[in-house]
């Protein structure tokens, strides 16, 4: 459109300043980023004149103070401890629920999503009447009903826990359950489980050499695994005395002791993420394997692939390609979404952040923080995904 | 139009049956239109199968499938005997009846309740109006509408709330026989005009009617515990508000100059890495501090604005995908014809691209219905807080279940049916033919 004009201003100067396009463009981003600027400017002229009106300074130094405030989970917190370490806390709790919703969605919605093409009436029905019934719920609607309807009203209370098979107890206080702990011998066999991981890469290394010389499929992993393994039952074995002990939840008076806490809070965020971004990457699931021709399947058995082979070899380098980009931003999804601990009282890293905001009245710098937070986790997360992308993509040729 | 149906179906099959028709790909490929066409005449050959083969290939196939099958008639059986027994026996609904006013419209006064039914008769009659001029999808929305109106008006409401609802359906009616007068019309181009007017109109309209306008209509106060109502007008203005603005914001991004371009992705992508509901902390507490003290806007309008600002970021994500799909040469013919740039995106390519990625446009507008629930976040009495309010209430206590599951029906059959007009309305347009 604008080349031709453009072209000919080159060589003549007739045309005037306010019809030649190339001053028009300019002109026009420097207007826009004047008009963005001035809006920034006086935004922040306003905070500045609000905060001096309230005696308030940027700064970030209230995050040595004493935070004050209890958490109830997570990694080892004292409310003597800082602001500052109260909101690690808090991004470390995000990061559990995000890493362990994300893998059980995947799971679910793997699950799901093949149950879908199931060539079985009844369960493909059985799935979609899932995925369609969670994905126009909305999520918070669904977090609300595990936490205080089911958590808080349908189980029990502590006296009469539902007990699990393995000493697992569940009840109103969450949920209770045996841990392995550390016991002196544990740092013998720790040098087993070191030697095994060594011998497993080794092992993978090798039989991945081996494979491309022979240039055959294989399954180098599973080699690994078996390696690691051995090399860890053996030392179990080898090491005096049992190197884990399990601590098994007792109840007490009033409450269990010992085992592993986990809070209806965390319960309820958790079944409801993986329910929900399960039933969405679900049907991606779906139609990444829907996105393989059916010609490809029956090509690679005209070869004489086997059932596994053909899956492993064909169909799913070609699905994930198509799965992946999505599913990725699903996992976002969940992250994100993660944020709606707040309102069932888990505390993630917004929940400590307001906290925090609550108690020291640092409305810039915590909203500063936790706007940080999430967008590095967002692309610290689209990183790694992409580059698994880029190496699925090299699978193409 | 005419020739669309059966080629959408012959697309189906290829999708599923592929191995039946080995010559299908060659003549989808060589075949001109009018060997296909003639082949396409013919109906399929329809199969009769008995029952039990059905049964057999569906169910029974093999032995794991088998195993599968009964399982899953297990699962079946337990969910439906343990939900029907609850909702049967212990369930106690007259929770919902009771509060039904207090979850709808929240404390929107009683006298005033008119305004809504007026409203709602506007949109009724506009609708059947539309649909006694067209065919098709508006039509069946229309009698839906019309039939779920006087299904309520069966239940045991009030008198005065069956009397209004049975109203609706009558609206509907009424502006159904308008709309079957309108065709009759010599002069049909101003029936448009206006009726698209109207439609357009009908939004702040609608919003000022609810609100009131100082000198006509008392202004309504407690604005932020209108229950249900703050769902639906979060929603309807965030979609209508979000389109344009991730439309505009998607253009920026592709823009060839560089300052808008980067300020424009460096908004999308900085909405995208952030959660909605950290956005409406922000509005509750920090638009207090970046505006001057004469200018509040208040909770709900702060709600509205963040929900649309967080929307029209992954809106314009959904539209630019859209304009990447249009290939280079409908630009260069637009300009061949002499187009300028504005008209080349507005009559060319936006139509196009926004056709192309209208599921992904509608699955943005139900996320942002889900989502106006987060709007309780920051003390807005909306559906899912407000029921908050009646668990509180001494007489309901406990009545959880109850109120969740009407709560998640009420929302699943509005996504529900957008996203099931969305699928009319792709398949209208013939998208997924290409």
């Amino acid at each position: 459109m604008a080349e031709k004009p453009t072209g000919r201003t080159a060589t003549s100067s007739s045309i005037p300043l306010w019809r030649d396009v190339r001053v028009l463009r300019v002109a026009g981003q420097i207007l826009f980023v004047l008009v963005i600027a001035a809006g920034i400017w006086w935004l922040m002229n306003n905070l500045q004149t609000n905060l001096d009106k309230s005696g308030l300074n940027i700064g970030f130094r209230f995050l040595g103070d004493t935070a004050g405030f209890p958490i109830s989970e997570g990694i080892a917190y004292n409310p003597t401890d800082v602001n500052g370490y109260a909101f690690w806390v808090g991004i470390v709790n995000t990061l559990r629920v995000a890493v362990i919703g994300i893998v059980l969605a995947t799971v679910i919605g793997t699950v799901i999503g093949v149950a879908r093409l199931s060539t079985n009436w009844l369960v493909r029905k059985l799935a979609t009447l899932y995925v369609e019934t969670i994905r126009n719920i909305p999520l918070l609607v669904q977090l609300f009903f595990w936490y205080f309807a089911v958590m808080l009203t349908a189980l029990p209370l502590v006296g009469d826990s539902i007990r699990l098979p393995g000493s697992i107890f569940l009840s109103r206080r969450g949920l209770y359950m045996p841990w392995p702990v550390v016991t002196e011998s544990s740092g013998v066999w720790t040098w087993y489980l070191v030697g095994g991981v060594a011998l497993a890469v080794a092992v993978y290394v090798i039989r991945r050499i081996q494979l491309k010389r022979a240039d055959r499929p294989g399954f180098p992993l599973i080699w690994a695994a078996v390696a690691l393994l051995g090399v860890g039952i053996a030392g179990w074995f080898l090491t005096p005395g049992s190197p884990l002990a399990f601590d098994i939840p007792v109840l007490k008076r009033f409450n269990f002791e010992g085992g592993m806490w986990l809070s209806t809070s965390f319960l309820a965020l958790i079944i409801g993420l993986a329910t929900y971004t399960g039933a969405f990457i679900a049907e991606i699931v779906r139609a990444g394997i829907q996105a393989v021709g059916k010609g490809q399947t029956e090509a690679a058995k005209a070869l004489g692939l086997k059932k596994g082979l053909v899956l492993r070899l064909v169909v799913l380098p070609q699905a994930l390609r198509v799965i992946i980009p999505p599913v990725t931003s699903q996992y976002l999804n969940l992250t994100k979404n993660s944020s709606l601990a707040i309102l069932i009282g888990y505390y993630d890293l917004l929940n400590v952040g307001t906290t925090i905001f609550n108690q020291t009245g640092r409305a810039v710098e915590m909203i500063l923080l936790i706007m940080a937070s999430y967008m590095s986790m967002s692309l610290l997360t689209s990183l790694v995904m992409n580059i698994y992308n880029r190496r699925m993509k090299l699978v193409e040729r | 139009m005419r020739a669309d149906p059966p080629r959408d179906t012959s697309d189906q099959h290829v999708d599923e049956s592929p191995p039946t028709h080995p010559g299908n790909s060659s003549g989808w490929a060589g075949g001109g239109k009018n060997g296909c066409a003639v082949s396409k005449e013919l109906p399929p050959p329809t199969e009769r199968i008995p029952v039990l083969r059905w049964l057999k290939q569906n169910l029974f196939s093999s032995w794991p499938n088998a195993i599968l099958t009964l399982a899953a008639t297990a699962l079946i059986v337990a969910v439906v005997y343990g939900l029907g027994r609850w909702a049967l026996t212990e369930a106690r609904w007259e929770v919902i009846p009771a509060n039904l006013k207090l979850l709808l419209v929240g404390t929107y006064p009683a006298g005033q309740l008119w305004r809504v039914w007026a409203i709602l008769y506007f949109l009724g009659l506009l609708t059947g109006f539309a649909a006694g001029r067209r065919r098709g999808l508006v039509r069946r929305i229309s009698l839906v509408a019309c039939a779920a109106s006087i299904a309520l008006a069966v239940l045991p409401f009030p008198l005065v709330t069956r009397g209004w609802l049975l109203g609706c359906a009558g609206a509907i009616a009424a502006g159904y026989g308008l709309g079957q007068l309108a065709k009759l019309a010599r002069e049909r181009r101003w029936i448009r005009r206006v009726e698209t007017t109207l439609w357009i109109l009908s939004f702040p309209v609608s919003l000022i009617v609810l609100n009131g306008v100082g000198g006509f209509l008392p202004v309504i106060a407690g604005r932020n515990q209108w229950g249900f109502m703050l769902n639906l007008l979060g929603a309807v203005v965030g979609i209508g508000l979000s389109l344009p603005l991730g439309v505009l914001l998607a253009l920026g991004r592709r823009s060839k100059l560089p300052a808008i371009r980067i300020v424009c992705t460096a908004y999308i992508e900085l909405i995208r890495g952030v959660p909605l509901i950290s956005l409406l902390f922000m509005a509750s507490i920090m638009l207090q501090l970046l505006l001057p003290d004469s200018f509040r806007p208040d909770l709900v309008i702060r709600a509205m604005l963040t929900i649309t600002l967080f929307s029209a970021a992954y809106m314009a994500e959904n539209v630019r995908g859209g304009l990447q799909a249009i290939p280079k040469g409908q630009y260069e013919a637009a300009y061949a014809v002499g187009l300028n740039g504005a008209l080349t995106m507005i009559l060319i390519i936006l139509p196009q691209a926004l056709r192309a990625v209208i599921p992904a446009i509608v699955g943005q507008f139900i996320a942002l219905f889900k989502d106006t629930t987060l709007f309780g976040f920051i003390a807005i009495l909306e559906l899912l807080n407000i029921s908050r309010s009646v668990l509180g209430n001494l007489e309901w206590r406990g009545r959880i279940f109850e109120l969740y599951v009407f709560i998640g029906v009420v929302f699943w059959l509005l996504c529900y049916s957008m996203s099931y007009v969305s699928r009319r309305i792709e398949k209208s347009l013939g998208v997924g033919e290409r």
